[in-house]
């Protein structure tokens, strides 16, 4: 019988933040791309997607934050994975960020920033080349 | 994936029951090669599946009745299946933003599930991937079915107890007399009770069950109305669950339903086996051959395709 790979995508909104606009538009764009997307849904604490990451084993964890919380909350996500054993799970996020922020998220263990006005097909490009079912 | 996970799931390692799950999923041979050291400790757990059209409050209901068995003690794990497209392979899985209360609860386990091409409202992984929770020692494991219509009643060979959801407003008592999903459940719930048409659908619903001819035991099936989103009649669900769990307990009836999962098991994994081939033949040297003899007319596609089929069954035999 032969494996039939599929890349599994967790979506959340980390934080107190009700702007879903963005990242359900991404839902799609990465379903239409072949992947399975997990939404888990807005009002989520990062130990919230990091246990839904954990049983839906997801390749990759996207995050989107648009309140200005985004530091403190990827960061969260990043260092709950890694104490969960879970460290191998890539982590995307978008959202209203500062570009001088980049850096430190970066530093945090997020693998890639995406900014508003980025065409889908940039993100499942990148994916593409840069996730592999774990 | 890793080997021996058994170890670790039996002791209820979140992480590598999920590693399964995947490699069940993912056709991964050594997730097989697990599955079979799993069993043994499987068979325990109450199985509840919910089914009902898309949009009548599945997932809000499976949300309030996780709440229900946890105020009971009891641990819950929920298999959530949502449909992959048929053109992209891909799917997008909602039915967790429902349950997001319960990401914080060690007692819980929610895993969702593309059904990846599989017919009957379920995915080819979803009875593997509940064991997996049953070896975990879950109590209760809810198996919800992609939104389904009138045909796919598959979740009732797969349950204990079947609860198919119906809210007012989705069609008259004609569709109620059509065959398939309303003669599958053990309880009906009427959720969105408020709404306008839930009383006629319940009085509708009992003179169907009232004038049912065959019922093939003693159970009468129960209605329970609910809103769900509010937490109404959720008590009384969750009594009706167990009420029935008691009834199949008391008789033969228990092990009468898992013989017919057991059907549903070895009919997946033979149809899977089988489809295996069929691609294997479908994707082969031989079908060009055999497509170009068709189009210029010196076979026909019966005789092309026993051809076929009987080359697929010598492959087979060779496994």
């Amino acid at each position: 019988m032969s494996p039939e790979r599929k890349l599994r995508v967790l979506l959340g909104k980390p934080g107190l933040d009700g702007h879903d606009r963005g990242i359900k538009i991404i839902a799609r764009g990465f379903r239409d791309a072949g992947f399975e997307v997990i939404y888990t849904g807005l009002h989520q604490n990062p130990e919230q997607i990091v246990n839904a990451a954990i049983q839906e084993d997801a390749d990759l964890v996207g995050l989107s934050c648009l309140s200005g919380a985004h530091l403190y909350l990827f960061g969260e996500v990043v260092k709950q994975l890694r104490e969960r054993g879970a460290g191998d799970v890539t982590v995307i996020v978008g959202g209203i960020i500062p570009a001088e922020d980049v850096p430190a998220l970066k530093a945090a263990g997020i693998k890639e920033v995406f900014f508003p006005g980025t065409p889908i097909q940039t993100m499942v490009d990148w994916v593409k080349n840069n996730v592999k079912p774990l | 994936m890793e080997n021996n996970l058994t170890e670790k799931i039996i002791r209820g390692d979140v992480r590598a029951a999920a590693k399964l799950m995947r490699g069940i999923e993912d056709n991964l041979p050594e997730a097989t090669d697990e599955l079979q050291k799993l069993y043994p400790y499987t068979g325990k757990a109450f199985i509840i599946g919910i089914t009902g059209s898309p949009g009548v409050g599945k997932s809000t209901l499976v949300d309030a009745l996780i709440t229900s068995f946890r105020q009971r003690q009891m641990t819950v794990g929920v298999v959530a299946i949502d449909p992959s497209s048929p053109f992209t392979g891909g799917a997008l899985l909602g039915d967790r933003v429902r349950m997001g209360k319960h990401n914080t609860d060690a007692g819980v386990f929610i895993r969702s599930l593309a059904s990846r091409g599989w017919a009957g409202g379920l995915a080819r992984a979803a009875i593997s991937v509940m064991y997996v929770m049953d070896a975990m020692g879950k109590d209760v494991i809810i198996v919800e079915a992609v939104g389904s219509g009138q045909g796919e009643v598959d979740i009732r060979r797969l349950a204990d107890t079947t609860i198919v959801v119906l809210a007012p407003g989705m069609g008259d008592e004609i569709q109620m007399m059509k065959a398939g999903i309303l003669e599958a459940a053990d309880v009906y719930v009427i959720n969105k009770a408020d709404k306008d048409g839930a009383g006629i659908l319940k009085t509708q619903l009992e003179i169907m069950l009232g004038t049912k001819t065959d019922y093939q035991n003693e159970w009468k099936p129960l209605i329970v109305p609910a809103q769900a989103l509010h937490g109404k009649g959720i008590d009384e669900l969750t009594a009706a669950l167990l009420q029935h769990k008691d009834y199949l307990y008391a008789g033969a009836e228990i092990m009468r339903r898992r013989r017919e999962r057991a059907k549903l098991e070895l009919a997946a994994a033979v149809e899977h086996s089988l489809r295996n081939h069929v691609k294997m033949i479908l994707e082969s040297e031989e079908l060009n051959t055999l497509a170009d003899n068709l189009a210029q007319r010196k076979t026909n596609p019966y005789l092309a395709a026993e051809q076929a089929v009987h080359k697929a069954m010598g492959k087979f035999r060779e496994c």
